[in-house]
């Protein structure tokens, strides 16, 4: 599969007729509601796995309705993963290749999560309301 | 206090079976150092001048008397016997081996313990008023409100990567004993007009390289929303907070940039827009953990005057000993400042005397505090005799609270890779001069004199009546003065007083200090604080720069 | 000014200091570096990710012991100073 042409945050608000774009940590995520429905993917780029401002990006994008796929790229390790599912991330695209073994133990470690996030897990105050 | 259900527990074990899985990476050099740091600092690991240091998590301060045996336990199996109470009201260790790590976190598990997020650039572990559920003067408990923070900051997706670290604390008093204004959030519990229950919300205090006081930014949220007000707040640091600086990364900077107005006025917005994804916890939940803080079951026939003729036993009662809000019961404070001890170390075995009583006396509750002592909170007046009789015998009746020699210090450079001078000599060496003299200590009356290794200022020096702060000058250690600060409901920020001194000259300008102190208060009622903000800086200046 | 590397072993985390072959827990067992070896040195060591925090700690030598010239790195060396019972018997711990 071949992306479609991504491009910057600065090309498609100047009117890029792109589907893709890509947003750096810095770019407000919100700049780019008024063009979800053009939008099919949205990569959000991780120069350096400590910056989480992607994280918020993310988050912001699925709260607003944001359907396509989310992609996470640059400094991506598998320990963040977890986390960037839950912000609503579903494609990564890591400077160095995951092991799949331990990406698959990673993502079904917690059998249970505290807080309402992106994804469509029930937290726990909700599990214990049905108890 | 509150106990895990099935939830609570698969989540800590999950958590330390991952952390296992990385330490485990990390020893076959399928990750770096650099990749393993952040992630051990989740796990409250951090590598210090002389082995790992190890900060297990006390949710709030509080914890049960099994909980302070594995305490002791810990101490005894994987460190060298002893352990550290923090200003964090959390427990170092300071002798911990990685290889060791996995069976020391299985071994906390056992008892609904764990080390997470007691480091690294996530929401620390909330703190609160040692006093809670006791104190005559809340409005209610603060401690359900911890809870619910605490679970809705564990392994939050969005903000576990902020610009810097975060801390919480939640009081439901005016007086403030666990200083609020010094935290990223405060959370005041109070009642609106209604009746009803809410926080007044603090933000952007802190102290380090620029301490600053916290501004109110809503004078009342409901407590049913206050979790998704604090994910607003969460999130405008989290992606405005500045990355480019490690010292100007905190929420303070960021609302000092703004303004308060502006910064409020970000958090407000975003709150609204986080309104229609009811991300706060039901009613039920609420209901659920308040329930597990129910007042212990008093004796409605405890006496409330007891023998204190005893002078020794009376001074203790009279010091630390605090009024409770159940006729014939007391709060007790049991130092942890003795004479030429390390300000907040405990032993395993004095540990595993305090699991004791607490199950025999205090209804099986601890509290730590803030300036490094342990509490019992609820414990008959009739049984203190008893109480103080076995403290006393294993060192643990210092009647020293508030007083000048207790004195709250840092690790400072005995331990830490980060500080610049040793804090825990000059403690000793300050305590030295009062600590066989009960009387005198009390004549002096409160003195909070608190001890920074560094500028990071885990010793609150910028909120002591006194602070110190150790500083690097040309490879020496050097002390630098600072008079009129306070973390309580009075908060101010301490301030410079003149140049620095070496190590003798420290103890001997605080000497000074006291002795000018003494000769120029109105009366026993004015404590030093109140002199000092009374007579300015310029008199003690003169006492100390003679 | 003399110097000798030192660094933390990955698994204990103890204080560790090069004696020209091998690791030793002992500041007086370390060997002399000339400064401008010292980068080339860690840099040869850093890619097997064993020892934490290399570096390099400057020292004088006195009587045949090394003493480091920072408080800092003395306390490595030794142990707190305000737990003598801890101390390692590199130098004697009133020298901090």
């Amino acid at each position: 599969m071949s992306d479609p042409q991504i491009a910057t945050l600065a090309e498609l608000l100047a009117g890029a007729n792109s589907s893709a774009v890509r947003i750096e940590p810095g770019d407000d995520a919100r700049a780019l509601l008024p063009h979800l429905g053009q939008l099919t993917l949205v990569e959000v780029t991780f120069p350096k796995f400590r910056d989480g401002r992607g994280y918020s990006s993310a988050r912001i994008l699925r709260e607003a309705g944001f359907t396509g796929t989310l992609r996470a790229a640059g400094d991506v390790l598998v320990d963040q993963l977890g986390f960037m599912v839950r912000a609503g991330f579903d494609d990564f695209a890591p400077d160095v290749p995951l092991d799949p073994a331990v990406v698959e133990r990673t993502l079904a470690r917690y059998p249970f999560v505290y807080q309402k996030a992106a994804d469509a897990r029930a937290p726990a105050w909700a599990l214990r309301e049905g108890a | 206090m509150y106990r895990y259900d099935k939830i609570d527990q698969a989540i800590v074990d999950a958590r330390v079976a991952e952390f296992k899985d990385q330490v485990a990476r990390r020893l076959n050099n399928e990750i770096t150092e650099d990749q393993f740091k952040p992630l051990r600092l989740m796990n409250g690991l951090y590598l210090q001048l002389h082995a790992y240091m190890l900060r297990v998590a006390i949710p709030y301060g509080t914890l049960s008397g099994t909980q302070m045996r594995m305490l002791a336990h810990i101490a005894r199996k994987y460190d060298r016997d002893y352990g550290h109470f923090t200003t964090r009201q959390n427990i170092q260790y300071n002798w911990i081996k990685l290889e060791q790590f996995s069976d020391l976190l299985d071994d906390l598990s056992k008892v609904e313990m764990h080390a997470f997020q007691t480091s690294g650039n996530c929401i620390r572990n909330i703190s609160s008023d040692q006093f809670a559920g006791a104190a005559a003067d809340e409005v209610a408990d603060p401690r359900p409100y911890a809870e619910l923070l605490r679970q809705w900051s564990t392994l939050h997706p969005e903000f576990s990567f902020l610009p810097r670290k975060f801390k919480i604390a939640v009081i439901a008093s005016e007086a403030d004993r666990a200083a609020i204004q010094l935290h990223d959030i405060g959370l005041q519990l109070r009642k609106n007009d209604a009746g009803d229950l809410g926080f007044r919300v603090w933000v952007g205090g802190g102290m380090g390289r620029t301490p600053v006081l916290a501004k109110v930014i809503r004078e009342f949220i409901p407590v049913s929303q206050f979790l998704s007000y604090s994910e607003a707040i969460l999130r405008v640091y989290n992606r405005y907070g500045r990355r480019d600086n490690i010292y100007k990364a905190r929420i303070k900077i960021l609302v000092n940039e703004l303004g308060i107005e502006e910064f409020t006025r970000q958090v407000e917005d975003e709150w609204a827009l986080l309104q229609p994804l009811a991300l706060d916890a039901p009613q039920s939940e609420y209901d659920r953990i308040i329930a597990q803080f129910p007042d212990p079951a008093f004796d409605p026939a405890a006496p409330d005057s007891i023998d204190v003729s005893n002078p020794e036993f009376g001074a203790w009662v009279d010091q630390n000993t605090h009024f409770h809000k159940q006729r014939g019961y007391a709060s007790v404070t049991i130092s942890l400042k003795p004479p030429g001890g390390i300000p907040g170390d405990a032993s395993s075995a004095q540990m595993d005397i305090i699991a004791d009583l607490a199950e025999r006396y205090a209804h099986d509750e601890i509290r730590v505090t803030h300036s490094q002592n342990l509490v019992l909170a609820h414990v008959r007046k009739v049984d203190l005799h008893a109480l103080w009789t076995v403290l006393r015998a294993a060192g643990l009746a210092t009647a020293n609270l508030d007083l000048v020699t207790d004195i709250i210090a840092c690790p400072g450079m005995d331990y830490c890779t980060l500080a610049n001078a040793r804090s825990i000599p000059i403690a000793q060496k300050i305590a030295a001069k009062f600590e066989n003299d009960g009387a005198a200590q009390r004549d002096i009356g409160e003195l909070k004199i608190k001890i920074s290794g560094c500028i990071n200022g885990c010793g609150h020096h910028h909120a002591g009546h006194i602070g110190i702060l150790g500083v690097d000058k040309k490879g020496e250690e050097a002390y630098q003065l600072l008079l009129g600060g306070s973390g309580a409901e009075d908060a101010s920020l301490a301030k410079i007083l003149g140049p620095g001194f070496d190590e003798n000259g420290i103890v001997d300008a605080v000497d000074r200090l006291i002795g000018f102190y003494k000769s120029a208060r109105t009366g026993p009622d004015e404590r030093f604080l109140d002199a000092y903000r009374r007579l300015g800086p310029a008199p003690f200046k003169d006492a100390v720069y003679v | 000014m003399p110097h000798i590397l030192t660094g933390n072993r990955l698994e204990t985390g103890d204080v560790l200091w090069w004696d020209g072959s091998d690791w030793t827990l002992h500041i007086r067992e370390a060997a002399l570096i000339e400064p401008a070896a010292i980068e080339a040195l860690i840099a040869e060591m850093k890619p097997a990710e064993r020892i934490n925090d290399l570096a390099a700690v400057e020292v004088t030598v006195e009587g045949g012991s090394y003493r480091p010239t920072t408080t800092r790195e003395r306390v490595r060396a030794i142990g707190p100073s305000v737990r003598p019972d801890f101390a390692l018997p590199s130098l004697p711990v009133d020298t901090i």
